[in-house]
């Protein structure tokens, strides 16, 4: 199964996504099986008013922990992890969190690449980058580092996305894994919980 | 793309603070390292050796480096709920002070600083507050002390203005030329512009409120501690210090002595 490709276990799961994302979420969240054995990032293009009621929403999908990254927080297996609105989230190789608010990429911020880019960093071949539906060229460069370091690249199946734009732009230009639907992304992030 | 390692930035950081007095070794490093790599790749250096080179011969150069290192993305009235606790709860405390100081720290290019500024004069304020902005890059200064910024940016601010409780309109406060929008000389004749390194300079003046807002997101927990305890002493009691909406006194030494507002990153010194 999945997990084989992974030279070992999964430390963490980075999960991006733009326009019809978060219903993939709410559908794949509620078959998690707790606990969760690894870290869990999930970047999402949102509007920039800052508040955390998608955080609550996801929250009443699952048992496990949802939450808000904060600057500096230490990163922890088991809980699911969210970014906030209008602000990049890095890693420092302590396995703290880092926020930055510097210039949107792809037109966002959060940006996707950002976060891939730098879990790569830190998470090297223990990482599994996935990236769901959108409608924007963001993730495919943070795919590309995260493969570049050894990580395992999940593609949510275009015909199963509301806008393909942002699965096809990383099937086409990236070395990718696995190219699952929905069922099967949740059945994988099951699989990978040791 | 172009990847410094982390030795790399060890390298570049002791030659700063070696042959220019700045210290960034406390600034957090994985946003550092993506600010060194984007402008290794913006400026198309071919090599870490010829990118080390220009730094450690090129004295104008380590201006425009200074200032890519460093993140100046601001906005007026970035979070406008912010600036509405400003007007309601803030603001009518401080009427009855004689004398209004306010320290606008790591100000950037001035927008939070005007967008205080109509805050003052909408409460009949502003003759009687002093703003103090500082930044350590002279040249965001520079572009902050004209109050000028892209007409392109004015249909965000206004709704941000509006947003923010904002009553006017806001078109008011500034004249449009050449897509540009300068702000009111009324506004700006209440600001001083100064540099200032939070790295390695002290408190100069006591405050009634100071704003630092997403600033300390870029440092590690030292030299964050080191920043909140130069507010402490440039803070009196009852004073107010603002923060962005991630940042936090949690794990301070400052969270015993100041009372939170309610909902937004405002607290007010009570010990």
């Amino acid at each position: 199964m999945a997990e084989d490709s992974l030279n070992s276990a999964p430390k963490a799961v980075v999960i991006g996504g733009s326009t019809g994302s978060i219903d993939v979420l709410l559908q794949v969240l509620p078959t998690l099986t707790p606990p969760l054995t690894y870290v869990c990032i999930i970047v999402l293009h949102r509007r920039n008013t800052a508040d955390s009621t998608l955080a609550h929403l996801f929250s009443l999908k699952t048992t496990i922990p949802v939450r808000e990254v904060d600057d500096k927080e230490p990163i922890q297996p088991g809980i699911i992890y969210l970014a906030p609105a209008d602000y990049h989230v890095l890693i420092e190789h302590d396995r703290t969190f880092a926020l930055d608010d510097s210039e949107k990429v792809h037109y966002s911020r959060p940006s996707i690449d950002v976060t891939f880019e730098s879990a790569a960093d830190v998470f090297g071949s223990s990482l599994v980058g996935i990236l769901l539906s959108g409608a924007n060229a963001d993730g495919t460069a943070g795919l590309k580092a995260i493969k570049r370091r050894g990580g395992m690249l999940v593609i949510q199946q275009p015909e199963t996305a509301q806008a393909t734009m942002m699965p096809q732009q990383a099937i086409l230009n990236t070395q990718v894994d696995y190219i699952l639907d929905i069922k099967e992304i949740g059945t994988l992030l099951n699989n990978l919980n040791l | 793309m172009v990847m410094i390692e982390d030795e790399q930035i060890d390298l570049l950081l002791s030659d700063l603070f070696e042959l220019y007095g700045y210290d960034f070794t406390h600034y957090a490093r994985a946003s550092l390292k993506r600010r060194i790599n984007r402008v290794w790749s913006l400026d198309k250096f071919p090599s870490f050796a010829e990118l080390r080179y220009r730094l450690r011969t090129d004295t104008e150069y380590i201006k425009r480096f200074v200032e890519e290192l460093t993140v100046n993305v601001t906005e007026m009235f970035r979070d406008p709920s912010f600036y509405k606790s400003l007007r309601l709860d803030v603001l009518p405390t401080l009427a009855a002070k004689p004398f209004i100081r306010i320290w606008h720290a790591g100000c950037s290019t001035g927008e939070e600083v005007f967008s205080m500024a109509i805050l003052l004069k909408e409460a009949g304020l502003l003759h009687k507050s002093l703003l103090y902005a500082t930044d350590l890059n002279p040249d965001v200064l520079a572009s902050a002390r004209k109050g000028i910024v892209a007409l392109s940016q004015m249909k965000q601010y206004s709704e941000n203005y509006l947003l923010s409780g904002g009553k006017a309109d806001f078109s008011m406060y500034y004249t449009a030329q050449y897509g540009y929008a300068k702000f009111l000389d009324e506004l700006a004749e209440r600001m001083v512009f100064s540099t200032h390194n939070l790295v390695s300079d002290r408190s100069f003046n006591e405050f009634d409120m100071i704003l630092c807002r997403n600033v300390l997101i870029y440092f590690d927990k030292a030299l964050q501690q080191r920043v909140l305890s130069l507010f402490d002493e440039s803070l009196g009691l009852l004073s107010y210090l603002a923060l962005g909406a991630k940042e936090t006194l949690r794990f301070s030494s400052l969270e015993a002595k100041y009372r939170p507002l309610n909902g937004e990153k405002i607290w007010r010194k009570i010990a």
